[in-house]
Parts: C-alpha cells; structure tokens; sequence
C-alpha cells in the first residue's frame, strides 16, 4: 500500500510539469496580451511596448517559462491583476466556498441518488424505474444555469424561502477561523450564522448537485441489476434469507463498488469549482474567480488557480484509489 | 411498494415541511437604517490614487472628499473641503480657503499641511506605482513626476508645479501652464484627501511589483484603513463577499441618514436583478436595457436613470484608402443609419448624437452644427463628386463582446450600419474582434478604418472630451489638424468661463465639419432600486452620494 502511494505521489510530479507548460503556452495563447491585461484598455500602444521589454514579455517563451518556474517552484504563484493580491491568498479564501459546495452538492447527489437508483432496480420495468430514469435524464440534460435561475426565481423570489446569492446573510456577524461557513458556525457556536449558511448551500447544491445525482442513479441502478442475478445472490435467496439482509449484505454492498469510483471523479469535477453555479449564485469560489480571470486576462490567476486545481483532481483521486483499496481488498492485492 | 421506499419517502415528506416551516418564517428584509447594493464587482483598492474603475471609486467617494466636489446629479462642481478658491492672473496659482473644524475619520484635523502633503504624494509617489497602469488619474490630469521612473514624464511635463502652506487654512496649488479644466478633474475621487498619518502608518505607498509586472501593496492602507472626511468610512471589507461602510458621525456637512451601506459584488446581471427582487438587495448598479421593463413591472421597484455622459461613435481612421477625403468621410455619414440603430437597440434609453460632447456638458453646441440625416442617394452623390467608383470598399471593425454603456449590443449596431452602409454605395467588409482580445488594441494603433468606439467622460469638462480625442494627433483617427489642435489648447487654458465655453463650442462644430468620426448614441445607464429608497440621485459620473439615501 505504501508502495502504491509513494509511486502515485512521485507521479504527481510529471502530470503538474505537462500541465504547468501546457498552461504556460495556453494562456500566451489566448487573444490579447498580458500587458493590455495589466495596464488596461485605456493604455498607449507605446506603453504597452515599455511594459512588455521591462517586463521580459519580448523574450523566448522557453526563457520566460523557466523564470515562471523559478518563482512558482518557491511556493509563489505571482499576483492578481483585478485584485492585486497574491493569487495564493486568493486561493486560500475562496477554495473552502467550492470545496463546501462540492461536498453539499455531492451530499445531495447522494442521499437522492443512490436510493433512486437502488429502488429503480428493485422495481425494474415497473413505472418506478421509468420514472426515475426519466429523472436523470432531465438532471443530465437540463443545464445547470438553467436550473439554477428557475430555481431561484421559484424559491427566492417568489416564495421569499431562502437566499439567492451568497454563502452569508450580510447583517450576520461571523468569525470565519476555516473558511468553511456552515464549519464556522459550529465552531464558534454562532448556530444562527451555520443555520443561514446551510440555507444559502440549498439552491447552488441542488443545481450543482443535479449533475452528479443523475449518473449516480444510474451507476446505481445498472450496478444494482448485475449484482442481483449474481450467483451467490441468488444461492443467498435460496437457502431462506430475508429479501431485506439479502439486498443490505449482498446486493447493496456490492453494488456500491463502482458508483465509488464515479463518486470519485465527481468530486473531483465538483472541487475544480462550478463556474456556473458560482457565478449565478455570486458564490465566491474558484469557479466565479477563474471565470472572471478569463475575461480580464488575469493570467497569473489563470496559471496559478489551475495549476492548484489540478494538483487537487490529482490528489482527491489518489484518495479515492486508497479507499477503493479498503472497500475492495482485491485492487489492493493487484 | 417496499418498506425502506416507504420511509424514504417519509422522510423526504418530513424534512420538506419542516424546512419549509423554518423558511416561511425568514425575513429576508432587514432594518431601515441599513442599505444593501448590488454592485458589479469588488474594487481593486481603496486608495484614490491607485484606482481608476467604477466599483473602488464609488466606495473611495463615500469615504473622502477632494477639494471641490459636484452638485448631485449634475457635472457642475461645487465646494467640498475647499469652501472659496481665487486664481491668479496668469493662472498659474489657485488659492483654495479650506473649511474649519474638519476631522479625519481617524480623529486628525483636515488643514492646508494635509491638502499639500496629498497632491505631493502623487507627483512623488515610488517608480513602481507611477504611471498611467497604477496613477492613471494623476497621469492623465498632471501628466508628470518629481523623480520619473524610466519611460515617465518629469517635471518638465507636469501640470502640477507644487503646493504652499499660506496658513493652516489656506493651501495654493501652482501649476506650470494655465489650465482651466484642472477645477472640474479636481472633484474627482482620485484627488480626495486622505489623512497623512494614515497614509503614514499603513504605508499607502510600499509595494513589489513581481516579475509578471503586477503590483502587489504591501500596507493595509488601501485594504483596511482608507482614512478620509467622507459621511462614511469603512468598517469591513471582505473580498467576494461584503463591503461594509459605517456612518461617520463627526462629519462636518449632511450627515449620513443610513447608519450603516452594505455593498455586496454581483458580477452576473441576472443574479443582482433576482437578489433585488427576493429582498436581498435595495438598490443594484448596471440593469441591463432588456431588463428595465421587468423592473418598471414590479410594483415594489423602480428604475433609476443617469444622465447621458457618454459618446457611441462610428470612428473613421484618415489614413485609411478614400478616407482621407473629407467627401468620402461625409458619404459615410450621410450613410449611417442613427436614427434606426438607436431606436431598435437601446430600450428607450438613447438618444441620437449629433456631435462629440454630450448635451449635458459644457460647450455644447446647441445650434450651428452640420447635420448628416440618413441619406443613402446623398451619399452616392458625394462618393461619386469624391472621383470614387462605386460601391467603395471599406473594412468595418466592431467587438464581439463587452457590451458597454454606449453601446449595449455591439454586434447588432453593426448589423445595421453594414446594412445601411450597402445602400449608400459602400462594400462593408466586417472584421469582428474580441475586445481585449485585439480589438482595443487594432482601433488605437490605427488598423481599423471605421469601427465602433465610445467614451463616458471621466468628468464633467469638455477638456476630458474634446482635447483628449481631438487635441492631438492620435493614430485612432489617424487625425492632424493644426488649427483644430489650436483651438481646443487655447480653449482649455482659457479661464474666463463664458469666453471658455464659446471656444468649445466652436471646437464642437468644427469637429463635426471635420469629420474624425461619426457621433450616434448618448445612452442613459440604468439602476434599479426598491421603491422605499429615497434619495439616490444618479449621477453622470456614475458615481451617487450616499448619505443623502434613506429608507423608508
């Protein structure tokens, strides 16, 4: 195991180099140039030639990649352009905002999807299980902006029932020691500040969260069929077991192996910040900010919170791996 | 139906009606003594002298004051911390009186030694906050440093000569040439003044700038300590969250009716409307056009209108094929269609331009302009008198993006002056550009024949209009006119008003005649705001004072 987790870890080193060049050369890429970025749309063509021979922007692109590197490699991701803070600080703030709505979405995904998928199964062919893949289909299909503005219009506007932007109600006064809203409140007792920002998680992750919630059910589902006309299930039914321990010891369990996989990789997408859903709930997570990072050309946040990023999605499935090996003794073995 | 889907569903049942209950009981309103906005975005930072955006100076204007300010609602400056100012004959020595009794909110006094030490701290600031990037104010109204950083202007360059203490009260600003627009640029935020102690103590002016070219501060001034006279100052700042300012309750004039402004920054228009109609805001910034008629709908909203103080144009660069023909420039005039673009895509809020200032500034020419109404047969006339066979070939530039305020859908007024264009005897070849993404970029280093260009006036001078775009060659418009150059520097160092606004308004006419682009669009910019805010006074400038709001 330990072997396991050092080479996947030495990996990480490789995967964060292609990707560091492939963001280096993407963003150069991009129409515009950092100097307009940096100096604004009222700048002089001549300033913006000054700006980029002082800047060292005019020499080779392998030069000024390994001079980024350098400076990265100490832990320094550069400087915001709209904010002109350090991107690390940035980053600091705003990846606890995607890092709780990932897991309130996926939390949501989860409680309504595996039963969804589980009951389908049971209920194959019957109007349960045509009903409920008619559901995901519509949460796979639906666009998540889209549902995120209706379901605000319905439960913001005009039921008046909970927020529609933002992670805190403003008149609240709240410490915030993690960064994690609903995890402050506990921590420092304010229970009404963790009450209101569990309200404002309700509409973002169940937009976010219908996404993952649709393949969910339907990994379930699918998973749940197989397992069922397995052997041992069916020897389990014959030699007089309760249809409830059946399915709880035998069918679920089972079953559950590969939806953890996909449990996984959705985490993974979730962390990497939703970019809708921020932006139409004015959350202030890594989404909104790369968002708003492409429209001003804020290239160190660009190359700075997506390198993190995938440092992150590298992470979060070494881990699933690691789980997986405890869920399934026999990956490990392999 | 199995028993675990049974009490699933029980459950679900349960934990929906509870939660409902818990909801239905929430107010999303709040106090009366508390205004919430919507805004399109954080500011960069609290610092007047390092900022040059919407979102930092209408907070930074809440929380200093400069030596002169503007009448609500108009362009028209009037006394702020300053309450007379004299001239000398030359021009060259403006003595401000300064108001009595003043404080900072850190408890300092207001006095001539904190007015100089203001204006000098930007003509010395560090070589790495210098220039047109970070000082964009200073480098565009004083236009010099004391010790420029390579590639600045100097001394030599400066508007800005020096300051004198005459006494605690009196503070004179000397300039280097006579300038008349320098009042009107004085009322911007950027030239408030800030407390010297504060600006001392956290150290406004340390910052690195990094090897990418961005400046990092290093102090809290401009984070956490933006000390001015201001009715409000600030009490938190969460970046992506909340600003929140709190009643100064020392304040020398109208004291804030509001104890307490919240500003939270909502990049998404559709998101700030929705926030505004749930009660989770009272007023917002920038409604889009498309959605003024749902605001005007709502019974408990209203829609607030700004002054037109903005320009759309048609640019035409002179150095271009046939456009260095003044009849060429004409026909293209006389081809574009004003009236249908501004009718069609712009809400009701627009009207047609029919030169560069806006109404509302001074030096419009009321009378005496030349007209072009859409004339598609005039226009062949004038092409063909031009020795030119028709149709004539022109590219076209206009951004994909960006919508801006004098101009809300880029792509479609293009469409329609393409189309109009055809008929005049024109072949439009459109060339469609992001606007950062080289379209900016292509107009101002001349590329672009004609293309679609605006400006909103920074403030309320036809100096900020006419002499910044027309006072001196400028590759946009590809553009030399010495006569023209003349004029306009005469008129701004003209200090007798009345003599100074028939200058501009010569200037106006004169630019129509010429013809270095077309004029289309003034556009009024819309608010939204729930109907028991009273107060707001939109502004040209866009930028309104708070402590005049109440809620009732």
């Amino acid at each position: 195991m330990a072997r396991f987790v050092v080479r996947r870890l030495l990996l990480l080193v490789p995967i964060l180099l292609g990707v560091s060049v492939l963001l280096f050369v993407w963003v150069r890429a991009l129409p515009g140039t950092p100097a307009q970025a940096i100096l604004g749309e009222r700048a002089t063509p001549a300033a913006i030639e000054r700006f980029n021979r002082q800047y060292g922007l005019t020499r080779p692109i392998h030069v000024q990649y390994w001079a980024y590197m350098k400076t990265t490699m100490r832990g320094d991701l550069g400087t915001s352009v709209a904010s002109r803070r350090p991107v690390t600080t940035e980053i600091k703030e705003r990846f606890p905002a995607t890092v709780e709505l990932a897991f309130a979405a996926m939390a949501f995904a989860l409680l309504v999807g595996l039963p969804l998928g589980f009951f389908a199964a049971k209920r194959y062919g019957q109007a349960f299980d045509h009903s409920s893949l008619f559901l995901s289909l519509i949460g796979i299909s639906i666009p998540v902006f889209f549902l995120a503005i209706i379901l605000k219009y319905v439960f913001s506007v005009k039921l008046g029932w909970l927020p529609s932007i933002g992670r805190q109600d403003v008149l609240i006064d709240a410490e915030h020691p993690t960064g994690f809203y609903v995890l402050d409140g506990i921590v420092t007792r304010n229970w009404a500040a963790a009450w209101d920002a569990v309200q404002h998680l309700i509409l973002p992750a169940i937009a976010l969260g219908s996404i993952p919630l649709a393949i969910i059910a339907r990994v379930t589902r699918a998973s749940t069929l197989d397992v069922q006309s397995e052997d041992y299930v069916r020897t389990a039914r014959a030699k007089g077991l309760a249809p409830r321990i059946v399915d709880r010891r035998h069918v679920l369990r089972n079953a559950l192996l590969p939806v953890t996989t996909i449990i996984g990789l959705q985490v993974g997408i979730l962390l990497g910040g939703a970019v809708l859903t921020e932006t139409v709930f004015a959350i202030p997570g890594m989404g909104s900010w790369l968002k708003e990072a492409i429209f001003n050309h804020d290239y160190p946040v660009l190359q700075g919170g997506i390198l993190f990023l995938a440092f992150v999605f590298v992470m979060v499935n070494l881990l699933v791996d690691i789980a997986y090996g405890f869920i399934n003794p026999r990956i490990r073995v392999s | 139906m199995g028993k675990g889907l049974k009490i699933m569903l029980a459950l679900v049942a349960i934990a929906l009606v509870a939660t409902t209950a818990a909801f239905a009981t929430a107010n999303r309103s709040h106090a009366s003594d508390t205004l919430v906005l919507g805004s399109e975005g954080d500011p960069v930072l609290l610092d007047g002298a390092l900022v040059s955006d919407g979102p930092s100076l209408r907070v930074i204007s809440q929380m200093w004051e400069g030596l002169v300010g503007l009448k609500p609602g108009t362009t028209k400056v009037v006394p702020a911390l300053a309450t007379s100012w004299t001239t000398s004959k030359d021009g060259l020595q403006w003595t401000f009186n300064l108001r009595k009794g003043v404080t900072f909110h850190d408890g300092t006094t207001m006095d001539a030694k904190s007015v100089c030490y203001n204006f000098n701290r930007q003509y010395t600031l560090p070589a790495n906050l210098q220039g047109e990037n970070t000082n964009y104010y200073w480098f565009t109204v004083f236009g010099g440093y004391a010790k420029p950083a390579t590639g600045n202007p100097g001394p030599d360059k400066s508007l800005y000569h020096g300051c004198k203490i005459v006494n605690p009260s009196t503070a004179r600003i000397i300039l280097n040439r006579p300038s008349s627009s320098f009042l009107a640029a004085l009322a911007l935020s950027n030239f408030g003044i800030a407390s010297p102690d504060a600006l001392v103590k956290y150290k406004a002016d340390a910052a690195t700038i990094g090897s990418d070219g961005v400046i990092r501060p290093l102090g809290t001034f401009a984070t956490e300590h933006p000390i001015g006279t201001g009715p409000f100052k600030l009490e938190s700042w969460r970046i992506g969250d909340k600003l929140v300012l709190a009643r100064y309750d020392k304040y020398w004039g109208t004291k804030a009716k509001l104890k307490r402004v919240i500003i939270r920054p909502i990049t998404d228009s559709t998101a700030r409307l929705q926030a505004l109609q749930s009660g989770e805001l009272d007023g917002m910034n920038l409604l889009s056009p498309q959605d003024v008629p749902t605001v005007a709908g709502n019974s408990s909203l209203k829609v607030l209108s700004r002054p037109a103080f903005n320009i759309g144009y048609v640019g035409i660069n002179q150095k271009i094929g046939p456009l260095s023909n003044l009849k060429v420039r004409q026909a293209v005039a006389y081809g574009l269609d004003r009236k249908a673009v501004i009718g069609a895509f712009y809400g009701g809020r627009g009207q047609v331009a029919n030169q560069f200032l806006p109404p509302l500034v001074e030096g419009y020419a009321a009378k005496g302009v030349p007209e072009y109404p859409y004339d598609p047969e005039k226009a062949k006339t004038l092409l063909k008198e031009a020795g030119q066979t028709l149709p004539v070939t022109l590219e076209f530039w206009y951004p994909t993006d960006r919508p801006r305020g004098y101009m809300p859908d880029p792509p479609r007024n293009f469409q329609a002056f393409a189309a109009s264009l055809e008929k005049s005897g024109f072949k439009i070849v459109p060339h469609p550009a992001p606007w950062r993404g080289g379209y900016v970029a292509g107009v101002q280093s001349g590329k672009a024949a004609l293309y679609l260009f605006g400006w909103t006036g920074d403030f309320g001078d036809p100096a900020n209009f006419l002499n910044v775009h027309f006072g001196a060659e400028n590759t946009q418009f590809g553009f030399n006119n010495a006569a023209l150059f003349k004029l306009l520097q005469q008129a701004d160092a003209e200090s007798n008003l009345d003599k100074r606004t028939l200058l501009y308004q010569q200037a106006s006419i004169d630019v129509m005649k010429l013809l270095p682009m077309v004029p289309y669009a003034n556009n009024r910019p819309a608010l939204a705001f729930k109907k028991n805010v009273k107060g707001y006074i939109p502004s040209p400038v866009e930028i309104e004072p708070l402590n005049l709001v109440s809620v009732e």
